[in-house]
């Protein structure tokens, strides 16, 4: 397969299996890269488990993905160590993806800047309120480089300020090229986005 | 592949095939104990306490022969995720885990009037009390999670894992056995065995075959009904709480 | 990405490190254990030299389950493993990098003590170098069978309990061959075995432990 991958994000007919039960069928969506996807739907409906075959943590019970080469996934955890400062816990994922330690290290430098925790560099995680800790995790979102976004309930516990403060954030991303797909019960600072209206329990 | 295939079809078969696998069992039974208890010939160092052989051995061989069937099903399951498969390996278990108790046992009592004492730890008794141990892993695995789906998974992922070790543990034994005890202790009626005894050990074992399969059906078909009513609540819950 | 498992790794060794004092566990549980059997057969020397390198394996095989039920669960519980199939990661990365991980701060630390619990047990001098040998040959095959234990009861209630029964029967053959090599007579054909036997378990352990984190992903 000498392809190159996918820029776009794109999804057939997916069928969503979890637990022995049917979450969904025949779900659908495509997003071009500058675009973003707002996933709606009622309490079980199975917003979360989507985003999980998006992110490609989770395998579909029937249909096809076709996804960009780089992607970050935001869930509900925030797979932050708490013995690790929050700059540890930054450039070792900015680390996995960066081609060198330098770059890693801008790049995490500038996400914590862009969602206002730089103060909180050398602290350790554990010492962090849950909004600090919600927002170093997009931080590692953000310094991943990567071209999808996945965010599942982006703005848990974030006051009013911090949540404005993701505004430019997002459509920086959507500027360069970058997708967003993500699922909130409050209002996101998408700019335009699309909807995608997942149904409750039949 | 087949999502749901087709449990009715295997229900239907199950059905119509376990009356005739229990009528040949019982006969099979009827005719190898005559010839085990009554008609096969006394061993010339143990008398009649070899007899116990015909029930024992048997027992060896099924509760390989259950886990062989476990390590298949789980493949299946790995490979082409059929959902019978799953049923099959957990009915499997724990009738597999009673042939080797009965091994175990039986063999005590065989060994006792020669050893002197109700257990040794020679290479084959040795080897299939780890078996047990593995029995007893594999079925508490089934039982601790929640999500059956998941228990499934994990149990057919330590089935091919136990069978890929089994040998191992059988050669180990073996050879644990040969540094600390340099002279066997007795034979079990080795290679050359007399047809006399062949017979009678054989239709023995069929009758633990028919057993096996037997019970295996009616474990499969019990798994199977449980499974519908599990499904059949889950739908009252969900319409509950849809009307709410 | 084999980068990919030195980083996994180091990030392992890092947390181990900044918890000060969790490793330590297992070499006071593993010194505990040792020292319970002469309290149990009685302090002969006669009697504990020729079980020795019995008590030292089972006590270190012990020791080695400890840590086993937090293998996999931090980072199934925080959704780290989550972002580690999301950048990139191959589970069997993850596998074998916490397989490492485990041998490099419970079994190691283990092994280095032995000559201590050997002189406790009597052990002739001789002896001291095939229990090293056994013990650095073996553990690998018990970090390798525990963590694919580990691996399938991610998240099971009382966990810890069942890994035990899962890996004691599968490690019989390690334990076997590990205490054979400081077997006088045998040693040779034993640490034979004990090598053959740790390169199985090291090739199909991260396959089976991956298989494991999957289902436990779904």
């Amino acid at each position: 397969m000498t392809a190159s991958p996918p820029l776009s994000l794109r999804a057939e007919a997916l069928v969503c299996r979890r637990g022995g039960r049917t979450v969904f069928t025949d779900v659908s969506l495509a997003v071009a890269p500058g675009a973003a996807l707002l996933v709606t739907g009622p309490n079980g409906a199975g917003k979360s488990s989507l985003l999980k075959l998006l992110a490609g943590t989770l395998r579909p019970e029937a249909g096809v993905i076709e996804r960009p080469e780089r992607i970050a996934y935001l869930g509900h955890d925030n797979a932050l160590k708490p013995v690790l400062t929050v700059a540890e816990n930054l450039l070792f994922w900015a680390g996995l993806g960066a081609p060198s330690r330098r770059e890693a290290l801008a790049r995490a430098e500038a996400a914590a800047a862009a969602v206002g925790i730089a103060p909180l560099w050398d602290v350790p995680a554990r010492l962090l309120s849950s909004g600090q800790k919600r927002r170093t995790a997009l931080a590692r979102v953000l310094a991943s480089n990567a071209a999808l976004w996945l965010l599942d309930e982006p703005t848990v516990g974030l006051d009013a300020a911090s949540v404005e403060r993701l505004g430019p954030v997002f459509a920086r991303h959507r500027a360069g090229g970058g997708m967003i797909v993500a699922t909130s019960h409050t209002p996101l600072p998408l700019g335009d986005a699309d909807v995608l209206e997942l149904g409750g329990r039949a | 592949m087949h999502r749901f295939a087709n449990p009715a079809r295997f229900l239907r078969i199950a059905r119509a095939v376990q009356p005739w696998t229990a009528a040949a069992m019982a006969v099979a039974f009827a005719v190898g104990l005559y010839y085990a208890l009554v008609a096969s010939p006394i061993d010339y160092l143990q008398r009649d306490t070899v007899r116990i052989m015909y029930v024992h051995v048997p027992a060896a061989w099924m509760a390989l022969g259950a886990y062989s069937t476990i390590a298949i099903a789980s493949l299946v399951s790995i490979v082409w995720r059929h959902p019978l498969a799953d049923v099959c390996a957990r009915a499997a278990a724990p009738i597999g885990a009673v042939f080797t108790a009965i091994c175990l046992i039986t063999g005590s009592f065989w060994g006792k009037p020669t050893w002197g004492t109700w257990w040794q730890w020679d290479a084959r008794m040795t080897s299939v009390l780890v078996l047990l141990f593995v029995y007893l892993g594999y079925m508490a695995l089934w039982s601790a999670f929640d999500d059956r789906q998941r228990a499934a998974r994990a149990a057919s992922i330590l089935a091919l894992v136990g069978a890929i070790n089994l040998p191992i543990i059988k050669f180990s034994v073996d050879w644990w056995n040969t540094l600390h005890q340099p002279a066997s202790v007795f034979r079990r009626g080795g290679p050359t065995i007399h047809p006399d005894m062949l017979v009678p050990l054989l239709v023995m074992a069929l009758a633990y075959l028919l057993f096996f399969v037997t019970t295996l059906l009616m474990r499969m078909r019990a798994e199977l009904a449980a499974q519908r009513l599990e499904v059949a609540a889950e739908r009252r819950a969900l319409a509950l709480e849809g009307a709410e | 990405m084999s980068g990919g498992v030195f980083t996994l790794v180091g990030r392992e060794l890092a947390l181990v490190w900044a918890e000060r004092g969790g490793g330590a566990i297992a070499l006071i549980f593993f010194v505990i254990v040792g020292s319970l059997f002469p309290f149990a057969v009685g302090p002969e020397p006669q009697v504990l030299l020729r079980i020795a390198p019995g008590i030292i394996w089972v006590s270190a095989l012990l020791a080695c389950l400890l840590s086993l039920e937090r293998l996999f669960q931090p980072d199934a519980e925080d959704g780290t493993l989550e972002q580690l199939v999301v950048s990139g990661q191959s589970l069997e990365s993850v596998a074998v990098a916490k397989m490492i991980a485990h041998w490099l701060t419970t079994a190691l630390p283990l092994v280095i003590l032995t000559p201590i619990m050997a002189a406790m047990l009597n052990a002739p001098v001789e002896v001291w170098g095939t229990l090293l040998l056994g013990l650095l040959l073996g553990t690998p095959a018990l970090s390798a069978i525990g963590s694919v234990a580990a691996a399938l009861t991610v998240g099971v209630r009382r966990g810890g309990v069942l890994i035990s029964l899962l890996v004691l029967p599968l490690a019989v053959p390690t334990l076997i061959f590990g205490v054979g090599v400081s077997d006088p007579l045998a040693g040779a054909s034993a640490l034979k075995w004990l090598a053959a036997t740790t390169l199985l378990a090291l090739a199909v352990s991260p396959f089976a432990a991956a298989a494991g984190l999957r289902a436990a992903m779904e």
